[in-house]
């Protein structure tokens, strides 16, 4: 097979926080830079490119994933979701204030990814010890090793989250 | 870094990854969660032209409860294995393994099948398919044929499927009746690569004594491997302390271990001996349940 055919460009068409977008990209084409170069959203980052940083989390389908580690050909038809989605609807708002008041980001790279991952694990564990938020966030990297008030957002975070669930008023916000 | 240019074909069907295979064989590879196989394509170490998605092949999804064993196919998720009922409840060993099978992330997407056909000496899923001796479905175009475990894995990264063969599902025997289980591993984190590892299962008879061990261990210088004289050695005696710490010692001795930037080779067999200990002393003490990092 000659490198052309390898070269030639395909119609990759994703639904990235609910909006369909149809781009026309090599199959070698990462989801990340899909996302970023060809759609325009610049929330999720790129780190490491090889699965190990975190930098990149998205949301396949409802459910995080590294968007380095996928082509977006082969994901092709399925429902993405961006901190740029995520926190659009509010999903993502007590989480984010969490971590302004607890200074849970230094420079801000890896804070995208570390809000799905969080979000993510808190539906999952409302009431999570410090050891568990501590395994949860240990494929996500924090250059800047901020980590511990990462930790202290979230468990603020989750606290707060509580309140809310046991407050009526608050019902819409769970 | 950016991956090398390939073709990307996505069947919808098996027969049409077949067909693929088939035609492309040695040239191809097979795309599935990806979890192993992009990075190293990001990284350029590994080139293939031609890329067969199953991705889109649901009819490779299933997680299928059958009379022998649990039946994992081709695009079943490794998260979605780790809470399945039947899963949970008659192959413990397996779900204890997949909690420490990258973060939850790469569970999300990688597949059970992914990670045997990878057979990467460090993984958690070989040393529980070699353990169990689970029984690998490999097919192609000609035909499907049932690889055992021990001969599916030949070496670090090297399986022995042919090259239009594709591993279409693995099926894990259910836990005997009176057996109890421990996947333990030591790593930087509780997922990810981890330094040495120990899949286990004992049957105890009656009188409380080992019955049967399979006992399987990791220790990264090839894909894992059963410690026999380990299990040889254990079967009939009463798991006590001393038989653990002796049994560990033996096992020590009988695996090839690695020393890279994380552990030196010292290191990781001194750690294969007290992993095998502990991991005795868990079935032994009734302490079963979720494997948990240490």
């Amino acid at each position: 097979m000659s490198q052309a055919t390898s070269l030639r460009k395909t119609d990759v068409t994703l639904t990235i926080n609910g909006k369909s977008y149809t781009r026309q990209v090599e199959p070698r084409r990462l989801l990340v830079d899909f996302i970023r170069h060809d759609v325009g959203l610049k929330a999720t980052h790129i780190g490491c490119e090889h699965g190990v940083c975190g930098a990149c989390t998205v949301r396949i389908d409802g459910r995080t994933a590294r968007s380095c580690l996928h082509f977006a050909v082969a994901v092709q038809g399925a429902e993405i979701e961006t901190l740029e989605g995520l926190s659009a609807d509010g999903r993502l708002a007590g989480l984010q204030k969490a971590f302004h008041d607890a200074h849970g980001l230094q420079c801000g790279y890896c804070t995208p990814g570390v809000l799905l991952t969080a979000e993510e694990f808190l539906s999952e564990n409302p009431e999570p010890s410090e050891q568990e938020i501590r395994a949860a966030l240990s494929n996500n990297l924090c250059r800047c090793t901020g980590y511990v008030n990462i930790v202290k957002a979230i468990a603020n975070a989750a606290r707060d989250r509580d309140k809310t669930t046991a407050d009526p008023a608050g019902e819409s916000r769970k | 870094m950016k991956p090398a240019p390939f073709e990307f074909r996505a069947p919808v069907s098996l027969d049409g990854v077949l067909e693929e295979m088939r035609e492309h064989g040695e040239a191809a590879r097979i795309l599935a969660g990806g979890q192993s196989l992009v990075p190293l394509m990001n990284l350029r170490m590994l080139q293939p032209s031609v890329l067969v998605s199953i991705n889109h092949c649901k009819e490779l999804s299933y997680i299928r409860a059958e009379e022998d064993g649990l039946v994992c196919g081709a695009l079943a998720r490794q998260w979605d294995v780790e809470h399945d009922q039947v899963a949970i409840q008659r192959c413990p060993l397996l779900v204890q393994a997949l909690h420490h099978v990258g973060a939850r992330s790469n569970r999300n997407r990688g597949t059970v099948c992914g990670s045997l056909a990878h057979a990467d000496p460090l993984a958690e899923l070989p040393a529980v398919a070699l353990a169990l001796d689970a029984d690998m479905i490999a097919a192609s175009s000609t035909g499907r044929r049932v690889v055992p475990a021990r001969e599916f894995f030949v070496g670090a990264l090297e399986n022995s499927l042919r090259p239009d063969e594709i591993l279409e599902a693995v099926r894990f025997p259910y836990a005997p009746t009176g057996s109890r289980s421990c996947f333990i591993e030591l790593g930087n984190r509780n997922h990810g690569f981890a330094i040495a590892g120990v899949a286990l299962e004992v049957t105890f008879g009656e009188d409380g004594r080992c019955r049967r061990a399979r006992l399987a261990v990791m220790g990264g210088e090839n894909i894992a491997k059963r410690a026999s004289d380990t299990e040889v050695a254990l079967a009939g005696s009463i798991i006590d302390e001393a038989a653990a710490r002796e049994a560990g010692r033996l096992t020590a001795s009988l695996v090839d271990v690695a020393g890279d930037f994380h552990a030196d080779a010292a290191y990781r067999r001194e750690l294969v001996a007290v992993l095998v200990e502990r991991a005795l002393i868990q079935v032994a003490s009734g302490a079963a349940g979720r494997a948990r990092s240490i």
